[in-house]
């Protein structure tokens, strides 16, 4: 390959959409009760309707109606007053009915638009075009040759996911990002995977294809100065599926604008097409073409009833969409006094409502982001586990932090408590009495330690009273490991000056 | 007037996964086309200020609870499967020799 992505901007613009699904973290499926679970034995929460078996009837979750529609508002959108389910036909193994229970012409919302911030502060607004409700597939396993679809001997379909409720939001064609459509395309997908948790909607993680993203990416000409580019017409587009996280999705607009740039300087055609993106290549292949013109034969589901949801309960619902995460973003760090850089680390590390959190529970928010983009990293990064998978809460480090500030404990004692929280001893206050780790507060205690290393290291004394005070930092090394580091350092070294009669 | 050609009976049926013969698409076409054609007379009858209904009865909003109830057993959502195999459906390649 011959451009590279930033040579590329030198001679062509580019335009792209983005196509997100969201699965919703309902307790139920969307037209069935069977349970919405990750990782159950397969074909165990199936039935009659979400294995498309005749005469089963479908019924809508009226809990992912609420949260599509949240979903919508939070979107900018506008709600339909009256939507309807319409059947997209195809034929997959994945897909058990041979049709999808999809919207068509009448999703529920449309016309939206979002702000997306980049990473230096620069608002964006990405115009939405549709945010829709439908199901999910099954899960196909494909056995024989290398593993994958190609080759393969036969495969395995299982269904749990099958009739999971999604949300599919369509972008507006975007033009104008240049040469920062594939910044723009991560934060677009990255704002969407914050509203989506911050509604509560979703866990929104792209490893576990709960939000996942299609790139729809052409390029035009750039055209000469002074000329207008929107009046540059479309190129021919392709349209890259499976990128599952947030860096697939700047690496595969990478890929593809350099792909493009490659064929449209040597006069060769893009092929209108979808194409699979790679993680392990970080490359995209060609999958069906969208030559063979995809004709779904969308109509009206019969078997679901329209959607007529009041305007009182959209308002209602209105109420509960919490601020802008970019937003939220700005007064949390006002709030804290974070520095910009504190602030950056504590969102790409997942730790931003951790640290909300542990706040709420009364900690400093200083301490709080100390302990998680600390030693809770630490650990997260030794144990292989995102921040929020770790087994301690925000409360139990709102408890620690409680425990130091109040003098019953240190750092270091704090230190060996987290590692009894961590592996399940319980609550902090309850590991420091049932290993007996408060600090030694008790003054006659810490003399007699004092006095010991002070007679086992008489020439430290001597040095200490002829003014060399730093001398005295051996004696309470010597203090801190009689007492098994749990006494205060501080006052350990006020009772050493004392003895010796220097002033400190 | 037929609205319904021949190639569209054909393309049809290659989207749905029929097979069909000359003499079923020539068949089929012209009993279609009238089927198309005298359908399309309600249009007529119809003006601009009577929407299409896809459902005629005045019903919305029938929603479910988001409650789980019962699933089937493993067992019993395979038990009329062709094939099957790790508590799967087994399905024949999806892929031809050709993709």
């Amino acid at each position: 390959m011959s451009y590279t992505y930033d040579e590329a901007m030198k001679d062509f613009d580019p335009v792209f959409g983005i196509e997100v699904h969201v699965e919703l973290n309902t307790k139920t499926k969307m037209f069935c009760g069977c349970a919405n679970e990750f990782g159950a034995e397969p074909n165990t929460n199936v039935c009659p309707v979400c294995l498309g078996l005749p005469g089963s009837m479908p019924v809508t979750n009226e809990k992912a109606v609420e949260s599509a529609i949240r979903l919508g508002l939070a979107l900018g959108c506008s709600i339909r007053e009256s939507s309807r389910f319409a059947r997209k036909n195809y034929f997959y193994p994945d897909l058990a009915k041979d049709y999808q229970i999809s919207q068509y012409d009448e999703p529920t919302s449309y016309e939206g638009e979002l702000d997306v911030v980049l990473d230096d502060g620069t608002v964006f607004t990405v115009g939405i075009e549709r945010a829709h409700m439908e199901e999910d597939a099954g899960k196909n396993t494909h056995v024989g040759g290398s593993g994958g679809i190609q080759g393969a001997d036969y495969s395995l379909v299982d269904y749990n996911r099958g009739g999971v409720p999604l949300v599919e939001i369509v972008t507006k064609t975007i033009e104008g990002a240049g040469e920062r459509t594939a910044e723009v395309a991560r934060a677009y997908v990255a704002t969407i995977r914050d509203i989506v948790r911050g509604l509560g909607i979703s866990d929104g993680r792209m490893e576990q294809g709960r939000l996942r993203a299609d790139v729809n990416l052409s390029l035009r000409p750039k055209a000469a100065d002074g000329e207008d580019q929107s009046a540059v017409p479309f190129g021919k587009r392709s349209e890259t599926k499976n990128v599952n996280s947030l860096r697939a999705i700047e690496r595969a607009i990478h890929f593809e604008v350099g792909r493009q740039a490659d064929l449209l300087s040597k006069g060769e055609p893009v092929v209108q097409e979808t194409r699979h993106w790679h993680e392990d290549t970080n490359s995209t292949t060609p999958g069906r073409s969208k030559e063979q013109a995809e004709d779904y034969r969308y109509f009206p589901e019969p078997d679901l009833l329209p959607v007529e949801p009041s305007r009182e309960w959209v308002e209602e619902l209105r109420g509960t969409i919490p601020e802008h995460p970019a937003k939220m973003r700005a007064r949390l760090q006002e709030e804290w006094g974070f520095s910009d850089l504190e602030m950056r680390d504590a969102v790409a590390a997942d730790a931003l409502v951790l640290i909300s959190d542990t706040v709420a529970a009364g900690a400093p928010a200083q301490a709080a982001r100390k302990w998680w983009m600390g030693e809770l990293a630490r650990t997260a990064n030794e144990r292989e586990f995102t921040l929020p998978e770790l087994p301690v809460t925000p409360a139990d480090i709102a408890e620690l932090q409680g425990l130091i500030d109040s003098g019953r404990i240190n750092d270091k004692i704090a230190r060996q408590v987290l590692a009894g929280v961590l592996d399940g001893e319980g609550a902090p206050t309850a590991i420091v009495e049932a290993r007996g780790l408060e600090v030694v507060s008790d003054d006659s205690a810490l003399e007699a330690a004092v006095d010991e290393a002070l007679a086992a290291q008489p020439d430290v004394l001597a040095k200490i009273q002829e003014g060399k005070v730093q001398a005295a930092g051996a004696i309470v090394g010597a203090v801190m490991k009689a007492t098994k580091g749990q006494a205060d350092a501080g006052r350990v070294r006020e009772i050493i000056l004392a003895r010796a009669g220097v002033e400190g | 007037m037929s609205t319904l050609s021949r190639a569209d009976v054909a393309r049809l049926a290659a989207l749905a996964r029929i097979d069909m013969t000359d003499e079923d698409l020539d068949r089929l076409s012209g009993q279609l086309a009238a089927i198309v054609d005298s359908v399309a007379l309600v249009a007529e009858v119809a003006g601009e200020d009577v929407p299409a209904t896809s459902h005629p009865i005045p019903m919305s909003n029938v929603h479910r609870t988001d409650e789980v109830r019962p699933s089937l057993t493993q067992d019993q959502a395979l038990d009329a499967a062709p094939e099957a195999e790790d508590g799967r459906f087994r399905v024949p390649k999806i892929l031809g020799e050709e993709a």
